[in-house]
């Protein structure tokens, strides 16, 4: 295949829309543009039947049943919706959250949102490969524990969390547990009964869906959860979320998720071949680190520190042809690198000089080789200007320099 | 957030990259920044005993485009100056020239630093007193 540029390696941000899912979606902007909510004649009907046909079409991919699906505009919508929802609903039981300290911010500032009105919450940290302590869990489990929030897979690194032994333990304590599966679902087979969740947060635009909708999974059987609805209207999806639903975002959605269902096994299997050769090519560079549990792992994400050379001044080296993200944050206000990673025990200096690739649907293997090429380049060029570089090869103890900090 | 064509012409093309023998006297080195912040410049100076001008300049840099623009753009500019005429170089002047925008002016401070690291450095060495330099904030 001939080389397409640019290179998009930042799938984890967002992916591209399936043109397949576009398709479904047309005639629902201007042709079929009436209210599901409107029962009393076509235009409604021919919306609800869509709206239906896509909650059936997202139950299947992670087997649940088409009631417990709670369409929203996003995963940070039902991240919010989870938490506070069942906070509100379960505070007669308790008033303790259990999550850890890598989970995404839309999970983090929503938990820091229940400690201002009056909750406690345990922030669990990981092990250096980014998965948390099971025995840890446990021990942090109280008598007013309504709620374990702990990711499927992470964001930055790829990590998958031990979901299943996690939702073993939530339930021996009688405490649901709610996973925020957007980087998970449609990438590798979720199964919400096999894995025992509770409560499910993902998004279509991280599965080659539009932006803009997500869903919220919520157990209806053994146990059956409710939330407190968080917006207030209409009472739309079982009176947990009000609002006219966005119709051709959640066609958008059911389609995307039809297709991941399909291909996502083959599609696994090609982009760990991909990312594996990849990492390896990468690795023959000294000194770079692959951040993160290399077992326990989404199949198309690598983060990998390109030590003595900084992310944001790497990326520069090739981000007219190659899209990707970077732990370092030299652009940010408090110029702090990726919580996650620092989370993980890397120094700043390590967490400065990350790369995130994240691969999709549509990355070639022609694309990969690019990428390759361009990095080890630019990692070379920048070393040899980087002061770090040279003390580090003359045998300068960096860590043993007192450095003035800002 | 998109760089100025002046940064990416620093960034692609650096000038005076590399290392100038620190053991002599007539060489400054000035080594500021942190690698826990991301940015880490080195910036050396050779001053020419006879005339006293500061005949060459040589950086590295451990840091984003800007920061590696900052050091270099700092390094054509020592070039050819007294040493004390060095030490009027000011980080707005680079702002200026690079079209830096807010976030970066901390790389603009560091360079600025790291000139009058090297200067003071070559200031201790030949047994001049230290400027203690006025704090800019980063």
């Amino acid at each position: 295949m001939e080389l397409k540029l640019p290179v998009y390696l930042d799938n984890n941000a967002t992916t591209p829309m399936d043109p397949r899912v576009l398709e479904a979606m047309l005639p629902y902007f201007v042709e079929k543009f009436g209210n599901a909510a409107s029962r009393n004649h076509s235009f409604g009907w021919v919306a609800e039947e869509a709206v239906d046909y896509a909650r059936e079409q997202v139950a299947r991919l992670i087997n649940a049943d088409p009631k417990e699906i709670i369409f929203t505009s996003g995963a940070t919508e039902a991240d919010n919706l989870a938490i506070k929802g069942v906070y509100e609903m379960y505070s007669s039981k308790g008033n303790h959250i259990i999550t850890a300290t890598t989970e995404h911010k839309a999970v983090l500032d929503t938990c820091k949102h229940i400690e201002k009105m009056g909750g406690q919450v345990t922030y669990l940290n990981v092990k250096e490969d980014g998965l948390i302590d099971l025995e840890e869990l446990e021990k942090a489990i109280t008598d007013k524990t309504i709620l374990i929030a702990i990711m499927y897979g992470n964001n930055e690194t790829g990590v998958i969390m031990p979901i299943r032994e996690i939702s073993k333990i939530a339930r021996k304590h009688g405490v649901l547990f709610f996973t925020d599966g957007t980087q998970a679902v449609g990438k590798i087979p979720v199964d919400v009964n096999a894995d025992g969740i509770d409560l499910m947060a993902f998004s279509g635009h991280k599965m080659y869906g539009p932006k803009g909708v997500g869903a919220l999974y919520v157990r209806r059987k053994n146990p059956r959860v409710k939330v407190t609805s968080q917006m207030d209207g209409g009472g739309h999806e079982r009176g947990m979320r009000s609002g006219t639903l966005n119709v051709p975002g959640i066609v958008g959605l059911g389609k995307a998720c039809e297709l991941c269902l399909h291909e996502m096994e083959s599609e696994a299997a090609r982009l760990s071949k991909m990312r594996d050769r990849l990492e390896k090519s990468l690795m023959e560079l000294e000194e770079t680190y692959v951040n993160g549990s290399r077992e326990h792992r989404l199949p198309h994400v690598s983060n990998i520190s390109f030590k003595y050379v900084e992310g944001e001044g790497l990326m520069m080296g090739f981000n007219k042809n190659i899209a990707l993200s970077s732990g370092s944050a030299c652009t940010s206000a408090s110029l702090e690198p990726s919580y996650v990673l620092k989370a993980l025990g890397l120094g700043d200096d390590l967490a400065h000089s990350s790369l995130r690739f994240g691969l999709g649907r549509f990355t070639t293997d022609e694309q990969i080789d690019f990428t390759i090429d361009a990095i080890k380049t630019t990692v070379i060029k920048l070393r040899e200007m980087s002061p770090l570089w040279e003390m580090f090869k003359e045998g300068v103890d960096i860590n043993a320099i007192e450095w003035a900090h800002h | 957030m998109a760089y100025s064509d002046k940064v990416i012409d620093h960034y692609s093309n650096p000038k005076n990259v590399g290392t100038l023998d620190k053991a002599k006297t007539n060489v400054g080195t000035g080594l500021v920044g942190a690698p826990e912040c991301g940015d880490v410049m080195r910036l050396q100076i050779e001053v020419d005993e006879e005339s006293g001008l500061i005949s060459d300049a040589k950086f590295k840099t451990f840091g984003c485009g800007s920061a590696i623009a900052s050091s270099s753009l700092a390094t054509e500019w020592l070039k050819g100056k007294t040493v004390d005429q060095a030490l009027s170089i000011d980080n707005m002047d680079i702002v200026e020239e690079l079209n830096l925008p807010p976030v970066k002016i901390h790389c603009s401070v560091l360079a600025e630093d790291a000139i009058k690291a090297a200067i003071n450095d070559y200031r201790v060495k030949n047994g001049l007193p230290e400027l203690v330099a006025e704090k800019k904030a980063h």
